[in-house]
C-alpha cells in the first residue's frame, strides 16, 4: 500500500465512524456542536497519533500475553495528558466536553488502530495512519455536527442565523444524532456504491 | 506479525511494570505543568462570579466556611466600608443535576434578595441543559431581583413561581435546588452573625 493510501484511507474509504462504525460514543454524544466536534475530533487525532507512535516502537518489546493491557496504559496516559493540557489551557473546551475528554480512553478508534495496524507497521506508517483516521473521525465528527447544529440550533459554530422559534430541538437530541448517523452512512454507501459501479463498467468496456 | 516465542511471566511482568512507571513518570510532568493554570483558571473564574453575583459592591470580603446537611459551603461575606453589610455571595451546589452536580454562586443583599446567580461548573447537555448559562438563554435571569421569602423557588410544573427551560427540566429543578440551598445557607449565617 503507497503511504499516501494509508494516510487518506481513513477519510473516506475506511472512515472510523461512518464506515468502520467505531467511536460511537463520542460521535453520538458530542455532535450537538461544530466546536465540539472539532474540539474532539483534535483531541483524539492526537491521542491516535501519539498511542501509534508509541506501540509501533514497542511493538517488539511487549510480549503478545500484556499487550492490551500494556495498549490501554499507553493510552489512558495520552488521554490523561491531553485532559490536564486542556483543562489548564482552554477551559472552555473542557467545560463543553466535559467527560467525553476522560472517556477517549475506551474510544474503540484508538485501542482497535493500535491493535490492527500500530502492532504490525513501521513508526512512520504508524504515523500516517493515526493521522488519517484521525482526521476521518474529525471529518465524519464535524460533518454530523454541522447538520444537527444547523438544524437544532440555528446556528453555525455558534452563530446564530436561524431564529431559536424554527428550530428542530429533535436534532440536538439523541434521537436526532441516531437519525443524521443513519443517513450520512447511507449516503456515504451509495458514493461508495457509485463509484464502484463506474470502475466496473470502464473495465468491461475497455475489454 | 511472525510466531514470537513464548515469553516468561517473569517478562510479562517486567514490561508492563515498566510501561505504567514511564507513564505515571510522565503523566507527574504534566500534571505539574497543567497544575498551576488549571487552578489559576478557576480561582479566576470563582473571582469573576462572585463579582457578577454582588454588583455594585466595593468593601472587603469575609469567607466563612457553613457546614450545611454534611456539606461545607463557602460563604463569602460582602462587608461595606462603614462595616455594614452589603450581601453575601455562596458557593452553592447541586447534586440532583442531570450530569449528576454542578456548582453555582448565589448572590444576596442583606435582606436575602437574589441579586444574581452565575454558573461555576456544570456538565449539563449542550443545546438543553447548558441553557442554565446566562450566555444561551434567559432562564438564569428570571432570580434576579427576587426574595425567596416570597418567591417559591420550584419550577411551575412543581408548583412554583420558576419557568422552566425546555425539554430540561431536569436541570431547572436542580438550579432551583441550587439556589434554595443558598438562601438557607445565607439565612443560616445572617441569624448567626447579624441578629
Amino acid at each position: 500500500m503507497s503511504k499516501i493510501k494509508i494516510l487518506t484511507k481513513g477519510f473516506f474509504k475506511e472512515n472510523p465512524s461512518l464506515i468502520l462504525v467505531l467511536g460511537m460514543c463520542p460521535t453520538l454524544a458530542v455532535t450537538t456542536s461544530v466546536n465540539n466536534a472539532l474540539g474532539m475530533g483534535a483531541a483524539t487525532t492526537f491521542v491516535l497519533l501519539m498511542s501509534n507512535i508509541i506501540i509501533s516502537l514497542l511493538k517488539n518489546v511487549i510480549p503478545d500475553k500484556v499487550r492490551i493491557p500494556c495498549y490501554i496504559v499507553i493510552i489512558a496516559t495520552f488521554v490523561s495528558m491531553v485532559d490536564l493540557i486542556i483543562q489548564g489551557f482552554v477551559p472552555a473546551l473542557s467545560e463543553s466536553l466535559g467527560v467525553f475528554i476522560p472517556l477517549i480512553v475506551v474510544n474503540c478508534i484508538v485501542l482497535g488502530r493500535a491493535e490492527a495496524f500500530a502492532n504490525k507497521n513501521g513508526v512512520f506508517d504508524s504515523i500516517l495512519d493515526g493521522l488519517g483516521m484521525g482526521i476521518g473521525f474529525t471529518i465524519s465528527l464535524v460533518l454530523i455536527a454541522a447538520v444537527r447544529e444547523v438544524l437544532g440550533a440555528g446556528s453555525f459554530m455558534g452563530h446564530q442565523f436561524i431564529p431559536a422559534d424554527y428550530n428542530i430541538l429533535i436534532f440536538v437530541l439523541a434521537p436526532g444524532a441516531f437519525l443524521v448517523l443513519g443517513f450520512i452512512m447511507a449516503l456515504m454507501r451509495h458514493i461508495i456504491n457509485r463509484v464502484e459501479a463506474k470502475r466496473k463498467n470502464k473495465m468491461c468496456a475497455a475489454k | 506479525m511472525a510466531q514470537k516465542k513464548e515469553a516468561s511471566l517473569i517478562k510479562l511482568v517486567v514490561v508492563l511494570t515498566a510501561i505504567a512507571l514511564v507513564a505515571g513518570l510522565a503523566l507527574t510532568g504534566v500534571y505539574a505543568l497543567a497544575k498551576g493554570p488549571i487552578e489559576l483558571s478557576q480561582s479566576q473564574k470563582k473571582e469573576k462570579a462572585l463579582n457578577d453575583v454582588l454588583p455594585g459592591f466595593e468593601g472587603s470580603i469575609k469567607d466563612t466556611v457553613i457546614n450545611y446537611e454534611g456539606d461545607d459551603i463557602l460563604v463569602h461575606r460582602a462587608i461595606n466600608n462603614d462595616g455594614t453589610l452589603f450581601g453575601m455571595g455562596v458557593e452553592t451546589f447541586t447534586k440532583k443535576a442531570f450530569a449528576g452536580r454542578f456548582d453555582l454562586m448565589v448572590g444576596f443583599d442583606d435582606e436575602g434578595v437574589i441579586l444574581n446567580t452565575e454558573v461555576i461548573k456544570a456538565g449539563e447537555t449542550p443545546g438543553l441543559g447548558d441553557k442554565i448559562n446566562k450566555s444561551k438563554s434567559d432562564f438564569a435571569k428570571q432570580f434576579n431581583n427576587q426574595d425567596p421569602a416570597q418567591y417559591k423557588l420550584q419550577v411551575t410544573k412543581d408548583g412554583g413561581d420558576v419557568d422552566a427551560i425546555t425539554a430540561a427540566t431536569i436541570s431547572s429543578r436542580a438550579y432551583c435546588d441550587a439556589v434554595q440551598r443558598a438562601y438557607n445557607v445565607f439565612k443560616t449565617v445572617k441569624e448567626a452573625c447579624y441578629e
